[in-house]
């Protein structure tokens, strides 16, 4: 074949991959853009600010941001001790046997476990078995279980960055090796750690499965933020305003500002967790 | 402190991280248990093979029917729909954000696709609503566009950044001894990417459609907004389909407690969990494979 044949080709082969990544990058500016530009009108300060009056159809969505964030807590309180032990746990106790393989393998299957069933999990446990009833802290423990194996991995990444002559070190100098975890090793890694909590929650944050049967609901009168009691959250009011509201068409608006808002929410998150990587790096370096 | 409390806090956070572990072990034998269990209670009223070969889903019937062999089908048709606009797109971008863009280029593609990650799955299922309904129902003319092809294109969306990033950490791994080799015979890039470093990556590769392919059964809010839900046997990519995802997610909030119909929805929730164990046990299969063999 001549040469020119091939560089003829090679624009087209090369305008193939191209092509593909900016259609990929084409379906986010496609998915922002459309959020923004319809959402941005919607949001005020009144919108963050007001609870949702006459049916859903006016005021704000005040009620599901303090859901959201409650739950976020009550996630993050509940996980990330759990997960992070875990990880230590891991990383610096466990030998390489058996059990410690089986454990790493059950965290990799439940990161696999789709959503809906650790939403079926909660119900039966926290809902019925635990007698919590649909409520707050129902939803909350099941957003925490479900975020479970992906703070153990990020925190297990986190601590493997450390090198062993650090540990050597603190015990050389006659701390215990709890003493040496809680202060050298953990501290040492805690951007690390902290990155990937953030992720997690913001994960969390904009799941809806899980809460469908566990606590979430369609309205709630007045002030909202009892752990015992039902909730309002961002994501499943984006979900009932946009297919279970009786009339669609009028709450499209608002569906549109909650959808900004849980956006707006999560890419800050993930803005945070950038950060803070970026500048664990640079501190590397 | 006393080296003797000092000695016994020691010995009492190891057997407290200890217990965090066993916690996992029992979390994922809960959810086992959980699904077992229901599931039997289903299987004592009808027969297994019903409800995996039965070809109508009408639990709310007078005659209640169980058979989710239109629910899988859906879960399957969507699925794969879903992967035909994923696995080229995917791969694609991964090659290009590896072997062609510039430092600079990567670093902007990396956090875009990390961003495209993070949109939760519902804010996806109401542009589908309210972007992609409209767009199919007016292309193909149909009433609405709530169908497999909506459902597809959405979960091809949500696989992409699952599929790009693992294709990349696959195809990144290639040891640069084999494209010099390559290029040291008088290949192109092209010529490269497609005979030495995507069949040298090929098990990453395998592992990220995997993933995808797991995520992707699994997901429900996106197919439960955007499919239209309609529980028939689907015959193309414009019929109306319900996921079992969907189906445990519209129907759990209404069944009675402790019903047939209750207990059939953790069944199809076990088949489900199955379905996806497979993917990610395929996929794991694959990545243990290139990870003996890069260490070799």
């Amino acid at each position: 074949m001549q040469y020119k044949t091939n560089r003829l080709s090679t624009v087209i082969e090369w305008g193939t991959l191209l092509l593909s990544t900016i259609i990929v990058c084409f379906f986010l500016f496609v998915i922002i853009w459309e959020i923004v530009s319809k959402g941005a009108s919607s949001l005020s300060w009144e919108f963050v600010s007001a609870i949702p009056k006459d049916g859903m159809t006016a005021g704000g969505i005040l009620t599901p941001i303090i859901g959201t964030v409650l739950l976020t807590l009550i996630t993050a309180i509940f996980a990330i001790p759990f997960g992070i032990c875990c990880a230590i746990y891991l990383n610096e106790y466990a030998e390489n046997n058996w059990l410690t393989r089986t454990i790493r393998a059950a965290i990799r299957n439940l990161s696999g476990v789709p959503s809906i069933i650790y939403g079926l999990f909660g119900l039966a446990l926290f809902v019925q078995a635990l007698q919590f009833g649909t409520s707050l802290i129902a939803a909350g423990l099941t957003l925490g279980l479900l975020s479970l194996p992906y703070i153990i991995t990020t925190t297990e990444e986190a601590l493997k960055r450390i090198p062993n002559s650090m540990r050597e070190a603190a015990l050389a100098v006659g701390a215990t090796k709890f003493e040496t975890i809680k202060d050298v090793v953990i501290p040492s890694a805690m951007s690390g750690i902290l990155t990937g909590v953030v992720l997690t929650l913001s994960r969390a944050a904009g799941e809806t499965a899980p809460i469908l049967f566990t606590g979430a609901a369609f309205f709630i009168n007045g002030s909202s933020g009892y752990l015992n009691q039902e909730f309002m959250a961002l994501p499943y009011h984006l979900y009932m305003l946009s297919t279970q509201h009786q009339s669609i068409d009028q709450v499209r608006p608002i569906a549109y500002g909650t959808a900004l808002v849980l956006v707006i929410v999560v890419f800050l998150l993930n803005l945070t967790a950038f950060y803070i990587r970026y500048k664990y790096r640079k501190n590397e370096n | 402190m006393k080296y003797r409390t000092r000695i016994s806090i020691d010995k009492l956070f190891k057997v407290v991280f200890k217990a965090t572990g066993m916690l996992v072990l029992a979390l994922l034998g809960g959810i086992f248990a959980m699904l077992v269990y229901n599931s039997i209670s289903f299987f004592l009223d009808i027969k297994p093979l019903d409800f995996i070969t039965g070809m109508e889903w009408a639990p709310t019937a007078k005659t209640p029917k169980y058979g989710m062999l239109p629910l899988i089908i859906s879960t399957t048709v969507v699925t794969f729909g879903a992967m035909i606009i994923a696995i080229p797109l995917g791969i694609g971008t991964a090659a290009f954000i590896s072997e062609y863009a510039g430092s600079r280029l990567k670093n902007i593609l990396k956090p875009a696709i990390e961003m495209l990650a993070a949109i939760p799955s519902v804010v996806i299922g109401f542009l589908g609503i309210v972007v992609l309904s409209p767009g199919i129902a007016n292309m193909a003319d149909l009433p609405n566009g709530l169908n497999a092809l909506n459902g597809a294109i959405l979960l091809a969306i949500m696989a992409l950044p699952t599929i790009i990033t693992v294709a990349e950490d696959a195809i990144h791994a290639v040891p640069n001894a084999y494209k010099e080799a390559s290029y040291g015979v008088g290949a192109t890039k092209w010529q490269t990417l497609r005979k030495v470093i995507i069949p040298a990556a090929a098990p990453g590769i395998i592992t990220a459609v995997m993933l995808g392919v797991g995520r992707a059964i699994g997901e429900t809010m996106t197919v439960l907004m955007a499919t239209g839900n309609a529980g028939l046997i689907p015959t193309g990519m414009f019929d109306s389909v319900k996921t079992m995802t969907a189906t445990i997610a519209i129907e759990m909030g209404e069944v009675p407690y402790q019903t047939t119909h209750y207990y059939a929805l953790y069944a199809i929730a076990t088949v489900l969990f199955f379905m996806t164990l497979f993917a990610n046990i395929v996929g794991e299969f694959f990545i243990n494979r290139i990870r003996k063999y890069h260490a070799v």
